[in-house]
């Protein structure tokens, strides 16, 4: 069984903390590592892919340490976050030379099957620098995929992808992870990673925020107090009414006019105000959440 | 999908040296290499048409312009090509991350680099040599060999600076400007530390001139082969230890 280890890991770069004290175990299926912009998911793809020394704690594939370890890419594949690559080939030219440096020995026939399973066969033999953003993250894709590789670390692989090479690369990852490989792929959308993620870790600022199926993350992320604005043609009378509900923990008349309401429980609040209001004749016109942004998801996260 | 793979051995990669070729022939930078020898024995044309056969203009030609300039430059613009660009852009990482050794990738970019520097620069200094003083071909041979071995030991020097800082080209011109050409002419101590000055003794003891004053060959030589085993061990290392972190 192939397993990456993370043990009491921390890295800095001179005063900045990227990642701070994390342990965890990335096994066989898809992981998905789930966090805002400038959480730390690429310094922690980057230090289960060897490319980064832990300042403290040890990283290590199956008991054998990452870093400075050319070995163990004979076992990972790896799709970098940043586009560049060779522009001055075509990507079929890119994934035979990769498919050489990993010395197959029929690195043409391994080029042609990864170019096959990303679906690029009839643009392999255009010039990379001709390719958009989701070609490019494809023939990276094809490029870690060409050695067969046990593991697979995959730093923001849906962005610039279109919804029907999202959809692939989706199905993709989730036949890699039934077949027992160990995926791991970052993302700062909750969607996303819920829809291929058997498993999900969370990092905010550097902290391992949270672990679990996607159930028991969204759970974490809805059983939580919510905040919403109202704009109403009866203000007074529905905030009276909404504090009288257990659903609502607190309510505030804004001075610019519409209510602030606290939700303690949003599933049942979700049903009971449009009940409310109707029984009392309050015409809702407006219904805003005002935190739904992922990172105060995530700030909500990391304080509970 | 089964694949089946052998180790890849050798000091050399022969896909690496492609990349390389590749990659640097199809950046502007790879059309500066055909410019500076076009220049060189363009000059050496002219001279030759004005001034004669002369020795003094001849060594200045081929010294002053060859081994001190084109020659260094050639084999900076090689090495940062080859080197500095796919780490700034960070598509080395598609290199390092296969099971090939550090030393492998760093000889096998330099065998690019030392490809260029004979094409580019010691066999345009050996054909200005010609062109100056037909009739002294261990002058030609003195300055080809010469800007050979210095050739190599700048290229292993700019291959590790491309690998400490992103700022290998500006560094590169800033240590040939001042370090070998100002100081160099200035100061006659630098002449010790000096790649210019060891490869221009090899042209001494080859073609009978007097470029450098007071340093035994024997030095030159050893320094030269000492700066270059430095340079590309210097630069395997730092490579082995290479920090690949997105755009966070």
């Amino acid at each position: 069984m192939t397993e990456i280890r993370i043990d009491h890991v921390s890295r800095w770069y001179r005063n900045v903390v990227a990642v701070n004290d994390v342990s965890m175990t990335i096994g066989p299926g898809v992981t998905g590592l789930l966090g805002p912009n400038g959480a730390g998911k690429s310094t922690l793809i980057a230090l289960m892919s060897g490319f980064l020394a832990p300042s403290t704690g040890t990283v290590t594939l199956d008991g054998e340490p990452l870093w400075r370890n050319e070995k163990v890419y004979r076992r990972i594949g790896l799709v970098p976050e940043r586009e560049a690559l060779f522009d001055y080939l075509t990507g079929r030219q890119f994934v035979v030379a990769m498919a050489e440096l990993h010395g197959l020995a029929d690195a043409g026939a391994a080029a042609q099957r990864a170019l096959a399973v990303i679906e690029m066969t009839d643009a392999q033999d255009r010039s990379i620098s001709t390719y958009s953003k989701g070609m490019r993250q494809r023939v990276k894709m094809a490029s870690a995929l060409v050695h067969d590789p046990e593991v697979l670390l995959l730093d923001e692989p849906f962005n610039g992808m279109d919804p029907r090479q999202r959809i692939h690369l989706m199905e993709l990852l989730r036949t890699m992870g039934a077949e027992g490989r160990t995926v791991l792929f970052s993302s700062h959308i909750l969607e996303e990673v819920e829809q291929v993620a058997r498993q999900i870790e969370v990092v905010v600022s550097g902290r391992h925020a949270a672990s679990g199926d996607f159930g028991a993350i969204r759970r974490l992320m809805t059983d939580r107090p919510n905040r919403f604005v109202l704009r109403t043609d009866g203000d007074r009378l529905l905030a009276s009414v909404l504090l009288g509900d257990a659903s609502v923990r607190g309510v505030r008349l804004r001075s610019e006019g519409g209510i602030e309401v606290e939700a303690s429980d949003f599933g049942r609040f979700s049903l009971v105000l449009p009940r409310l209001a109707r029984e009392h004749g309050v015409r809702l016109l407006e219904v805003t959440p005002t935190d739904e942004s992922l990172e105060s998801v995530f700030a909500y996260l990391v304080s509970s | 999908m089964s694949v089946v793979s052998r180790p890849v051995r050798g000091p050399v990669s022969r896909t690496v040296v492609r990349l390389g070729a590749r990659s640097l022939f199809g950046r502007w930078r790879g059309v500066l290499l055909f410019v500076l020898p076009l220049v060189l024995v363009g000059l050496a044309v002219l001279v030759r048409a004005l001034v004669g056969e002369d020795q003094d203009s001849a060594e200045a030609v081929v010294y002053n312009l060859g081994l001190a300039v084109v020659v260094p430059l050639v084999a900076l613009l090689a090495t940062s090509g080859l080197l500095a660009s796919e780490i700034d852009d960070g598509s080395i990482a598609y290199l390092l991350a296969k099971p090939v050794s550090r030393y492998t990738i760093v000889s096998s970019k330099l065998v690019v680099a030392l490809g260029s520097v004979l094409a580019f620069g010691a066999v345009p200094m050996g054909m200005a040599g010609l062109v100056l003083l037909p009739g002294s071909p261990s002058f030609a041979l003195g300055f080809f060999l010469a800007s050979l071995l210095g050739g190599a030991a700048y290229c292993a020097v700019f291959s590790w600076l491309s690998v400490l800082t992103r700022h290998a080209v500006v560094i590169g011109l800033i240590y040939l400007l001042i370090w070998e050409g100002l100081l160099g002419g200035l100061l006659d101590g630098i002449r010790w530390l000096s790649i210019t000055r060891w490869s221009s003794e090899v042209v001494d003891w080859v073609a009978s001139t007097e470029l450098v004053d007071d340093l035994p060959l024997t030095y030159a030589l050893i320094a030269l082969v000492g700066v270059f085993v430095l340079g590309v061990r210097g630069t395997a290392r730092r490579l082995q230890g290479f920090n690949l972190t997105g755009d966070e």
